[in-house]
Protein backbone atom coordinates (compact mmCIF):
# COMPACT_ATOMS: atom_id res chain seq x y z
CA UNK A 1 0.00 0.00 0.00
CA UNK A 2 1.10 3.54 -0.96
CA UNK A 3 1.93 5.92 1.85
CA UNK A 4 -0.51 9.28 1.36
CA UNK A 5 -2.64 7.48 -0.49
CA UNK A 6 -6.71 8.97 0.41
CA UNK A 7 -9.12 6.34 1.25
CA UNK A 8 -11.52 7.22 -1.78
CA UNK A 9 -10.55 9.37 -4.59
CA UNK A 10 -14.33 9.83 -5.51
CA UNK A 11 -17.19 10.76 -2.77
CA UNK A 12 -20.63 11.36 -3.67
CA UNK A 13 -19.93 11.34 -6.82
CA UNK A 14 -17.32 14.32 -7.03
CA UNK A 15 -13.79 13.82 -7.39
CA UNK A 16 -11.18 15.33 -4.58
CA UNK A 17 -10.86 18.89 -6.22
CA UNK A 18 -14.88 18.86 -6.54
CA UNK A 19 -14.70 18.12 -10.24
CA UNK A 20 -17.37 16.32 -12.35
CA UNK A 21 -15.98 13.04 -13.86
CA UNK A 22 -15.72 15.10 -17.26
CA UNK A 23 -15.07 18.49 -16.76
CA UNK A 24 -11.65 20.23 -16.75
CA UNK A 25 -9.27 22.00 -14.49
CA UNK A 26 -9.58 25.81 -15.09
CA UNK A 27 -7.35 27.06 -17.84
CA UNK A 28 -5.74 30.36 -18.91
CA UNK A 29 -3.26 30.67 -21.76
CA UNK A 30 -1.28 33.59 -23.25
CA UNK A 31 0.45 33.70 -26.41
CA UNK A 32 4.07 35.75 -26.33
CA UNK A 33 5.01 36.32 -22.84
CA UNK A 34 8.39 36.77 -23.46
CA UNK A 35 10.42 39.61 -25.29
CA UNK A 36 13.79 37.28 -26.55
CA UNK A 37 12.08 34.32 -27.86
CA UNK A 38 10.45 34.08 -31.21
CA UNK A 39 7.60 32.95 -29.74
CA UNK A 40 6.29 32.22 -26.32
CA UNK A 41 3.54 31.16 -24.53
CA UNK A 42 2.08 30.90 -20.58
CA UNK A 43 -0.28 28.24 -19.04
CA UNK A 44 -1.89 27.45 -16.55
CA UNK A 45 -3.85 24.75 -16.02
CA UNK A 46 -5.34 23.99 -12.81
CA UNK A 47 -2.60 24.52 -10.21
CA UNK A 48 0.26 23.93 -13.28
CA UNK A 49 2.37 26.97 -14.58
CA UNK A 50 4.15 26.49 -17.51
CA UNK A 51 6.21 28.68 -19.70
CA UNK A 52 7.21 27.81 -23.48
CA UNK A 53 9.41 29.47 -25.93
CA UNK A 54 10.17 29.02 -29.45
CA UNK A 55 13.62 29.69 -30.86
CA UNK A 56 14.01 29.19 -35.17
CA UNK A 57 13.67 28.28 -37.76
CA UNK A 58 17.82 28.51 -37.39
CA UNK A 59 21.30 27.67 -37.88
CA UNK A 60 21.62 23.70 -36.58
CA UNK A 61 24.14 23.61 -33.60
CA UNK A 62 26.10 21.17 -33.78
CA UNK A 63 25.91 21.01 -37.31
CA UNK A 64 25.78 17.40 -38.04
CA UNK A 65 22.29 17.08 -37.18
CA UNK A 66 20.96 19.03 -39.73
CA UNK A 67 18.90 17.64 -42.23
CA UNK A 68 19.32 18.36 -46.18
CA UNK A 69 15.62 18.33 -46.78
CA UNK A 70 13.71 19.59 -43.94
CA UNK A 71 14.49 21.54 -40.39
CA UNK A 72 14.38 19.29 -37.13
CA UNK A 73 12.40 20.00 -34.33
CA UNK A 74 14.01 19.65 -31.01
CA UNK A 75 11.58 20.13 -27.67
CA UNK A 76 13.16 19.63 -24.24
CA UNK A 77 10.38 19.55 -21.38
CA UNK A 78 12.09 20.64 -18.11
CA UNK A 79 10.59 20.97 -14.07
CA UNK A 80 12.27 23.90 -12.22
CA UNK A 81 13.81 22.46 -9.10
CA UNK A 82 10.88 23.64 -7.11
CA UNK A 83 8.32 22.77 -9.07
CA UNK A 84 7.30 19.80 -7.56
CA UNK A 85 7.20 18.64 -3.86
CA UNK A 86 10.59 17.17 -3.14
CA UNK A 87 12.86 19.27 -4.98
CA UNK A 88 13.71 17.96 -8.19
CA UNK A 89 17.99 17.80 -9.47
CA UNK A 90 18.44 20.02 -11.91
CA UNK A 91 19.35 18.34 -14.99
CA UNK A 92 17.46 15.92 -17.40
CA UNK A 93 16.06 12.53 -15.84
CA UNK A 94 14.38 9.18 -17.91
CA UNK A 95 11.15 11.03 -17.68
CA UNK A 96 12.40 14.08 -18.98
CA UNK A 97 13.57 12.83 -21.88
CA UNK A 98 11.09 10.70 -22.95
CA UNK A 99 8.64 13.79 -22.51
CA UNK A 100 10.50 15.80 -23.85
CA UNK A 101 10.73 12.75 -27.18
CA UNK A 102 6.85 12.08 -27.54
CA UNK A 103 6.29 15.96 -27.34
CA UNK A 104 8.83 16.26 -30.47
CA UNK A 105 7.31 13.72 -31.66
CA UNK A 106 3.75 14.82 -31.47
CA UNK A 107 4.52 18.45 -33.20
CA UNK A 108 6.72 17.34 -35.82
CA UNK A 109 3.26 15.93 -37.13
CA UNK A 110 1.95 19.73 -37.88
CA UNK A 111 5.22 21.76 -38.72
CA UNK A 112 5.77 22.25 -42.30
CA UNK A 113 9.47 20.98 -41.56
CA UNK A 114 10.52 20.73 -45.23
CA UNK A 115 9.96 24.75 -45.67
CA UNK A 116 13.34 25.09 -43.48
CA UNK A 117 16.32 22.39 -44.84
CA UNK A 118 19.09 22.77 -42.82
CA UNK A 119 17.81 24.37 -39.91
CA UNK A 120 16.59 23.92 -35.92
CA UNK A 121 13.32 24.76 -34.61
CA UNK A 122 13.79 24.84 -31.03
CA UNK A 123 10.83 24.72 -28.17
CA UNK A 124 12.02 24.96 -24.53
CA UNK A 125 9.05 23.95 -21.95
CA UNK A 126 9.39 24.75 -18.03
CA UNK A 127 7.13 23.55 -15.66
CA UNK A 128 6.94 26.08 -12.67
CA UNK A 129 4.73 24.70 -11.07
CA UNK A 130 3.11 21.09 -11.38
CA UNK A 131 0.24 19.07 -10.29
CA UNK A 132 -0.33 16.24 -12.57
CA UNK A 133 -0.99 16.23 -16.34
CA UNK A 134 2.19 18.32 -17.35
CA UNK A 135 2.94 16.26 -20.22
CA UNK A 136 -0.35 17.67 -22.15
CA UNK A 137 -0.29 20.90 -20.33
CA UNK A 138 3.36 20.92 -21.94
CA UNK A 139 2.36 20.15 -25.50
CA UNK A 140 -0.81 22.62 -25.34
CA UNK A 141 2.11 25.09 -24.57
CA UNK A 142 4.48 24.12 -26.93
CA UNK A 143 2.44 24.55 -29.70
CA UNK A 144 1.05 27.88 -29.12
CA UNK A 145 4.74 29.07 -28.32
CA UNK A 146 5.58 27.60 -31.76
CA UNK A 147 2.50 29.46 -33.28
CA UNK A 148 3.44 32.71 -31.67
CA UNK A 149 6.22 32.51 -33.52
CA UNK A 150 5.10 32.42 -36.17
CA UNK A 151 6.13 28.92 -37.90
CA UNK A 152 3.74 27.44 -39.82
CA UNK A 153 1.52 24.39 -39.31
CA UNK A 154 -1.18 22.52 -40.74
CA UNK A 155 -2.76 23.25 -37.10
CA UNK A 156 -2.19 22.91 -33.38
CA UNK A 157 -1.97 20.34 -31.51
CA UNK A 158 -4.50 20.20 -28.55
CA UNK A 159 -3.81 17.85 -25.03
CA UNK A 160 -5.52 16.27 -22.47
CA UNK A 161 -5.78 13.32 -20.65
CA UNK A 162 -8.41 10.98 -19.05
CA UNK A 163 -7.91 8.53 -17.30
CA UNK A 164 -9.31 5.56 -14.11
CA UNK A 165 -9.95 6.84 -10.82
CA UNK A 166 -11.98 4.93 -7.89
CA UNK A 167 -13.00 2.37 -11.28
CA UNK A 168 -14.63 5.68 -13.17
CA UNK A 169 -13.21 6.95 -16.33
CA UNK A 170 -12.79 10.57 -15.60
CA UNK A 171 -11.07 13.79 -17.37
CA UNK A 172 -7.55 15.62 -17.05
CA UNK A 173 -6.14 13.92 -13.64
CA UNK A 174 -4.82 16.00 -11.36
CA UNK A 175 -1.70 15.19 -8.94
CA UNK A 176 -3.64 12.97 -6.33
CA UNK A 177 -5.53 11.10 -8.81
CA UNK A 178 -2.30 10.52 -11.46
CA UNK A 179 -0.40 9.19 -8.39
CA UNK A 180 -3.06 6.64 -6.72
CA UNK A 181 -5.75 6.39 -9.69
CA UNK A 182 -5.49 3.23 -11.91
CA UNK A 183 -4.67 4.53 -15.47
CA UNK A 184 -3.77 7.55 -16.95
CA UNK A 185 -4.05 8.12 -20.34
CA UNK A 186 -2.63 11.24 -21.99
CA UNK A 187 -4.06 12.20 -25.73
CA UNK A 188 -2.76 14.51 -28.27
CA UNK A 189 -4.90 15.50 -31.35
CA UNK A 190 -4.99 17.36 -34.71
CA UNK A 191 -8.53 18.69 -34.37
CA UNK A 192 -8.40 19.72 -37.78
CA UNK A 193 -7.66 16.24 -39.13
CA UNK A 194 -8.71 13.74 -36.16
CA UNK A 195 -5.05 12.68 -36.26
CA UNK A 196 -3.63 11.55 -32.61
CA UNK A 197 0.21 12.65 -32.68
CA UNK A 198 0.78 11.82 -29.03
CA UNK A 199 -1.08 8.95 -27.16
CA UNK A 200 0.83 7.19 -24.37
CA UNK A 201 -1.01 5.25 -21.47
CA UNK A 202 -0.09 3.65 -17.89
CA UNK A 203 -2.67 1.82 -15.85
CA UNK A 204 -4.77 -1.05 -16.36
CA UNK A 205 -7.94 -0.64 -18.89
CA UNK A 206 -10.12 -2.82 -20.01
CA UNK A 207 -11.13 -2.66 -24.11
CA UNK A 208 -14.26 -1.21 -23.21
CA UNK A 209 -12.77 1.45 -20.56
CA UNK A 210 -10.01 2.26 -23.04
CA UNK A 211 -12.39 3.47 -25.66
CA UNK A 212 -14.54 5.65 -23.49
CA UNK A 213 -11.35 6.68 -22.00
CA UNK A 214 -9.98 7.65 -25.50
CA UNK A 215 -12.86 9.33 -26.43
CA UNK A 216 -13.42 11.51 -22.92
CA UNK A 217 -9.64 12.54 -23.94
CA UNK A 218 -10.27 13.96 -27.56
CA UNK A 219 -13.16 15.51 -25.93
CA UNK A 220 -11.04 17.34 -23.55
CA UNK A 221 -8.61 18.63 -26.29
CA UNK A 222 -11.46 20.07 -28.42
CA UNK A 223 -12.27 22.25 -25.67
CA UNK A 224 -8.29 23.03 -25.09
CA UNK A 225 -8.17 23.64 -28.58
CA UNK A 226 -10.74 26.22 -28.46
CA UNK A 227 -8.35 28.18 -25.62
CA UNK A 228 -5.69 27.87 -27.36
CA UNK A 229 -7.18 29.24 -30.59
CA UNK A 230 -8.62 32.50 -28.45
CA UNK A 231 -5.18 33.03 -26.46
CA UNK A 232 -3.68 33.32 -29.94
CA UNK A 233 -6.60 35.71 -31.49
CA UNK A 234 -6.39 37.55 -28.10
CA UNK A 235 -2.33 38.54 -29.44
CA UNK A 236 -3.03 38.53 -32.54
CA UNK A 237 -6.51 40.14 -33.43
CA UNK A 238 -9.83 38.38 -34.60
CA UNK A 239 -12.17 40.18 -35.75
CA UNK A 240 -11.82 42.37 -32.44
CA UNK A 241 -8.34 43.22 -33.65
CA UNK A 242 -5.83 43.42 -31.11
CA UNK A 243 -2.83 44.80 -29.81
CA UNK A 244 -0.06 43.94 -32.18
CA UNK B 1 19.17 7.49 -40.53
CA UNK B 2 20.59 11.04 -40.18
CA UNK B 3 22.15 11.53 -44.04
CA UNK B 4 20.65 8.87 -45.50
CA UNK B 5 16.94 10.56 -45.83
CA UNK B 6 16.90 10.28 -50.06
CA UNK B 7 17.96 6.76 -49.88
CA UNK B 8 15.49 6.20 -46.96
CA UNK B 9 12.52 7.98 -49.35
CA UNK B 10 13.28 5.60 -52.18
CA UNK B 11 13.17 2.22 -50.06
CA UNK B 12 9.98 3.73 -49.11
CA UNK B 13 8.41 3.61 -52.57
CA UNK B 14 9.97 -0.15 -52.64
CA UNK B 15 8.23 -1.57 -49.58
CA UNK B 16 5.31 0.38 -50.14
CA UNK B 17 4.56 -1.39 -53.84
CA UNK B 18 5.22 -4.47 -52.32
CA UNK B 19 2.72 -4.26 -49.22
CA UNK B 20 0.00 -3.25 -52.09
CA UNK B 21 0.35 -6.96 -53.17
CA UNK B 22 -0.92 -7.67 -49.62
CA UNK B 23 2.66 -8.66 -48.57
CA UNK B 24 5.55 -7.76 -46.90
CA UNK B 25 9.41 -7.41 -47.97
CA UNK B 26 10.17 -10.52 -46.46
CA UNK B 27 7.31 -12.50 -47.37
CA UNK B 28 5.22 -12.27 -44.03
CA UNK B 29 1.46 -11.12 -43.90
CA UNK B 30 0.73 -8.01 -42.44
CA UNK B 31 -0.43 -9.56 -38.67
CA UNK B 32 2.78 -12.19 -38.61
CA UNK B 33 5.71 -12.22 -36.31
CA UNK B 34 8.72 -13.46 -37.01
CA UNK B 35 10.10 -16.43 -35.92
CA UNK B 36 10.47 -16.34 -32.19
CA UNK B 37 12.59 -18.34 -29.99
CA UNK B 38 13.45 -17.83 -26.26
CA UNK B 39 16.22 -19.75 -24.18
CA UNK B 40 16.11 -19.14 -20.63
CA UNK B 41 19.31 -19.47 -18.08
CA UNK B 42 21.35 -18.21 -20.72
CA UNK B 43 23.94 -16.05 -18.42
CA UNK B 44 24.34 -17.80 -15.44
CA UNK B 45 25.74 -15.68 -13.29
CA UNK B 46 22.47 -14.08 -13.20
CA UNK B 47 19.48 -14.80 -11.11
CA UNK B 48 17.98 -15.34 -14.12
CA UNK B 49 18.16 -14.73 -17.51
CA UNK B 50 16.50 -15.01 -21.06
CA UNK B 51 17.85 -14.23 -24.57
CA UNK B 52 15.36 -13.91 -26.64
CA UNK B 53 15.15 -13.50 -30.67
CA UNK B 54 12.49 -12.31 -33.25
CA UNK B 55 13.97 -13.13 -36.72
CA UNK B 56 17.52 -11.90 -36.42
CA UNK B 57 16.65 -9.38 -33.38
CA UNK B 58 18.55 -10.82 -30.44
CA UNK B 59 17.98 -9.55 -26.83
CA UNK B 60 19.31 -10.92 -23.39
CA UNK B 61 17.50 -9.44 -20.17
CA UNK B 62 19.32 -10.33 -17.13
CA UNK B 63 18.02 -9.87 -13.69
CA UNK B 64 20.13 -9.38 -10.51
CA UNK B 65 18.34 -9.13 -7.00
CA UNK B 66 20.43 -7.39 -4.11
CA UNK B 67 18.93 -5.96 -0.57
CA UNK B 68 17.96 -2.03 -0.55
CA UNK B 69 16.45 0.06 1.41
CA UNK B 70 12.38 0.54 0.12
CA UNK B 71 11.52 4.05 -0.81
CA UNK B 72 9.62 5.82 1.53
CA UNK B 73 5.76 6.03 0.02
CA UNK B 74 5.92 1.89 -0.13
CA UNK B 75 7.70 1.04 2.92
CA UNK B 76 6.89 -2.64 2.74
CA UNK B 77 7.22 -3.35 -1.60
CA UNK B 78 10.68 -4.30 -2.94
CA UNK B 79 11.91 -2.39 -5.66
CA UNK B 80 12.15 -3.35 -9.41
CA UNK B 81 14.17 -1.75 -11.83
CA UNK B 82 14.26 -1.87 -15.60
CA UNK B 83 16.73 -0.42 -17.84
CA UNK B 84 17.65 -0.46 -21.35
CA UNK B 85 21.00 0.16 -23.28
CA UNK B 86 21.54 -0.41 -27.03
CA UNK B 87 25.08 -1.82 -27.30
CA UNK B 88 26.87 -0.74 -29.73
CA UNK B 89 27.93 -4.27 -31.05
CA UNK B 90 24.22 -4.61 -32.05
CA UNK B 91 24.28 -1.77 -34.64
CA UNK B 92 25.69 1.08 -36.66
CA UNK B 93 23.42 3.42 -35.02
CA UNK B 94 24.14 2.59 -31.68
CA UNK B 95 27.00 4.48 -29.80
CA UNK B 96 28.93 3.66 -26.90
CA UNK B 97 28.13 6.60 -23.58
CA UNK B 98 25.42 6.91 -21.24
CA UNK B 99 21.85 6.00 -22.43
CA UNK B 100 19.96 8.18 -25.25
CA UNK B 101 16.28 8.92 -25.59
CA UNK B 102 15.73 5.44 -27.67
CA UNK B 103 17.47 3.85 -25.10
CA UNK B 104 15.50 5.29 -21.94
CA UNK B 105 11.99 5.11 -23.89
CA UNK B 106 12.61 1.54 -24.70
CA UNK B 107 13.20 0.71 -21.20
CA UNK B 108 10.53 2.65 -19.45
CA UNK B 109 7.68 1.19 -21.93
CA UNK B 110 8.90 -2.28 -20.79
CA UNK B 111 8.93 -0.90 -17.35
CA UNK B 112 5.70 0.55 -17.18
CA UNK B 113 4.23 -2.98 -18.83
CA UNK B 114 5.84 -4.95 -15.67
CA UNK B 115 5.26 -2.68 -12.71
CA UNK B 116 1.21 -1.72 -14.15
CA UNK B 117 -0.08 -5.03 -14.80
CA UNK B 118 1.74 -5.78 -11.10
CA UNK B 119 4.26 -8.55 -13.16
CA UNK B 120 5.94 -8.87 -9.49
CA UNK B 121 4.26 -9.07 -6.53
CA UNK B 122 6.50 -6.10 -4.82
CA UNK B 123 4.73 -6.87 -1.17
CA UNK B 124 6.35 -10.14 -1.23
CA UNK B 125 9.56 -8.77 -1.72
CA UNK B 126 9.32 -7.22 1.57
CA UNK B 127 11.98 -8.73 4.09
CA UNK B 128 11.83 -5.98 7.11
CA UNK B 129 9.26 -3.35 6.29
CA UNK B 130 10.84 0.62 6.46
CA UNK B 131 14.03 -1.36 6.65
CA UNK B 132 15.76 -4.08 4.25
CA UNK B 133 13.34 -5.56 0.41
CA UNK B 134 14.73 -6.88 -2.37
CA UNK B 135 15.82 -4.96 -5.42
CA UNK B 136 15.05 -6.81 -8.16
CA UNK B 137 17.17 -5.58 -11.55
CA UNK B 138 16.31 -6.26 -14.77
CA UNK B 139 18.81 -5.28 -17.53
CA UNK B 140 17.98 -5.55 -21.04
CA UNK B 141 20.85 -5.89 -23.23
CA UNK B 142 20.24 -5.73 -26.73
CA UNK B 143 23.04 -7.77 -29.05
CA UNK B 144 21.76 -7.45 -32.22
CA UNK B 145 19.27 -4.94 -34.07
CA UNK B 146 16.96 -6.23 -36.53
CA UNK B 147 13.55 -4.35 -35.25
CA UNK B 148 11.02 -4.32 -32.78
CA UNK B 149 13.20 -3.97 -29.67
CA UNK B 150 10.06 -3.56 -27.67
CA UNK B 151 8.63 -6.29 -28.20
CA UNK B 152 11.64 -8.47 -28.19
CA UNK B 153 12.91 -6.93 -24.69
CA UNK B 154 9.53 -6.91 -23.00
CA UNK B 155 9.38 -10.82 -23.88
CA UNK B 156 13.07 -10.92 -22.31
CA UNK B 157 12.34 -9.19 -19.48
CA UNK B 158 9.56 -11.37 -18.08
CA UNK B 159 11.10 -14.78 -19.15
CA UNK B 160 14.18 -13.38 -16.98
CA UNK B 161 11.54 -12.82 -14.18
CA UNK B 162 10.27 -16.14 -14.72
CA UNK B 163 14.04 -18.16 -15.01
CA UNK B 164 14.95 -16.19 -11.85
CA UNK B 165 15.17 -18.08 -8.37
CA UNK B 166 16.54 -16.23 -5.05
CA UNK B 167 19.95 -16.63 -3.85
CA UNK B 168 20.62 -17.74 -0.52
CA UNK B 169 20.35 -15.51 2.07
CA UNK B 170 22.73 -15.79 4.83
CA UNK B 171 22.72 -13.55 8.08
CA UNK B 172 21.75 -10.05 5.91
CA UNK B 173 24.34 -11.67 3.36
CA UNK B 174 23.56 -12.63 -0.12
CA UNK B 175 25.17 -15.83 -1.12
CA UNK B 176 24.82 -15.86 -4.93
CA UNK B 177 26.89 -18.67 -5.40
CA UNK B 178 23.83 -20.88 -4.03
CA UNK B 179 20.49 -20.23 -5.62
CA UNK B 180 17.51 -21.91 -3.78
CA UNK B 181 14.47 -22.89 -5.72
CA UNK B 182 12.52 -20.07 -4.81
CA UNK B 183 11.00 -18.33 -7.68
CA UNK B 184 10.03 -14.85 -7.62
CA UNK B 185 6.19 -14.01 -6.71
CA UNK B 186 5.18 -13.71 -10.40
CA UNK B 187 1.79 -12.39 -10.35
CA UNK B 188 1.23 -11.17 -14.39
CA UNK B 189 2.81 -11.52 -17.45
CA UNK B 190 2.29 -9.00 -19.50
CA UNK B 191 3.58 -8.65 -23.43
CA UNK B 192 4.22 -6.42 -25.43
CA UNK B 193 3.19 -6.01 -29.15
CA UNK B 194 4.37 -3.17 -31.40
CA UNK B 195 2.63 -2.23 -34.71
CA UNK B 196 4.34 0.06 -37.82
CA UNK B 197 2.37 2.17 -39.77
CA UNK B 198 3.83 2.81 -43.81
CA UNK B 199 1.97 5.00 -45.41
CA UNK B 200 -1.74 3.40 -45.09
CA UNK B 201 -0.98 -0.22 -44.01
CA UNK B 202 -0.06 -1.14 -40.30
CA UNK B 203 2.11 -3.94 -39.62
CA UNK B 204 2.47 -6.17 -36.53
CA UNK B 205 6.28 -7.20 -35.24
CA UNK B 206 8.28 -4.59 -37.87
CA UNK B 207 12.04 -5.51 -38.96
CA UNK B 208 14.53 -3.09 -39.20
CA UNK B 209 13.92 -1.99 -43.24
CA UNK B 210 10.62 -0.98 -42.36
CA UNK B 211 11.35 0.53 -38.82
CA UNK B 212 13.78 2.83 -41.13
CA UNK B 213 10.45 3.68 -43.22
CA UNK B 214 7.53 3.51 -40.59
CA UNK B 215 5.77 7.07 -40.32
CA UNK B 216 4.49 6.15 -36.73
CA UNK B 217 4.72 3.13 -33.98
CA UNK B 218 1.99 1.83 -32.06
CA UNK B 219 2.89 -0.43 -28.68
CA UNK B 220 0.40 -1.99 -26.46
CA UNK B 221 1.19 -3.85 -23.63
CA UNK B 222 -1.00 -6.28 -23.08
CA UNK B 223 -1.97 -8.32 -19.28
CA UNK B 224 -2.88 -11.77 -19.23
CA UNK B 225 -6.35 -10.81 -18.34
CA UNK B 226 -6.62 -9.21 -21.87
CA UNK B 227 -6.11 -6.00 -20.30
CA UNK B 228 -3.86 -2.91 -21.78
CA UNK B 229 -1.30 -2.12 -19.13
CA UNK B 230 1.06 0.66 -21.02
CA UNK B 231 0.53 2.33 -24.69
CA UNK B 232 3.25 4.41 -26.08
CA UNK B 233 3.09 5.68 -29.76
CA UNK B 234 5.95 6.70 -31.42
CA UNK B 235 7.42 8.94 -34.03
CA UNK B 236 5.97 11.98 -36.84
CA UNK B 237 3.05 10.08 -38.17
CA UNK B 238 -0.25 9.86 -36.29
CA UNK B 239 -3.12 7.47 -36.02
CA UNK B 240 -7.02 7.72 -35.99
CA UNK B 241 -9.10 6.95 -32.94
CA UNK B 242 -10.67 4.01 -35.56
CA UNK B 243 -7.20 2.85 -36.02
CA UNK B 244 -6.20 2.52 -32.43
CA UNK B 245 -9.21 0.66 -31.47
CA UNK B 246 -8.98 -1.44 -34.39
CA UNK B 247 -5.01 -1.93 -33.38
CA UNK B 248 -6.11 -2.69 -29.58
CA UNK B 249 -8.14 -5.63 -30.82
CA UNK B 250 -5.48 -7.19 -32.95
CA UNK B 251 -2.98 -6.64 -30.27
CA UNK B 252 -4.98 -8.99 -28.03
CA UNK B 253 -4.84 -11.48 -30.15
CA UNK B 254 -1.44 -11.29 -30.47
CA UNK B 255 -0.53 -11.50 -27.17
CA UNK B 256 -1.71 -14.48 -26.88
CA UNK B 257 0.27 -16.03 -29.19
CA UNK B 258 3.11 -14.40 -27.63
CA UNK B 259 2.69 -15.86 -24.30
CA UNK B 260 2.23 -18.90 -25.94
CA UNK B 261 6.68 -18.67 -25.37
CA UNK B 262 6.10 -17.95 -21.80
CA UNK B 263 4.96 -21.05 -20.36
Amino acid sequence: MKVGKPEKLIVNGKRLDGRAFDELRPIKIKAGVLKRADGSCYLEWGKNKIIAACYGPREVHPRHLARPDRAILRCVYKMAPFSVKERKKPGPDRRSVELSKVITEALENVVFLNLFPRSAIDVYIEVLQAEGGTRCASLTAASVALADAGVPMKDLVAACAAGKVDGEIVLDLFELEDNYGEADLPVGIVPRTGEITLLQMDGNLTREEFEKALDLAIKGALQVYELQKAALKEKYGGENGGEQ
Amino acid sequence: MESNSIVASIKKDYILTVLETGKRVDGREFDEYREIEIIRGYAQRAEGSALVRIGNTQVLAGVKLSLATPFPDTPDEGILSTTAELVPLASPSFDIGPPDERAIELSRVVDRALRESNALDLEKLCIVPNEKVWLVNVDIYILDYDGNLFDASCLAAISALLDARFPKLEDDKIIYEEKTNEALPIKNKPVEVTFAKIGKYTVVDPNLEEEEVMDARITFGITQENELCALQKGLRGSFTREEILDLFDKAIEKAKELRRYLE
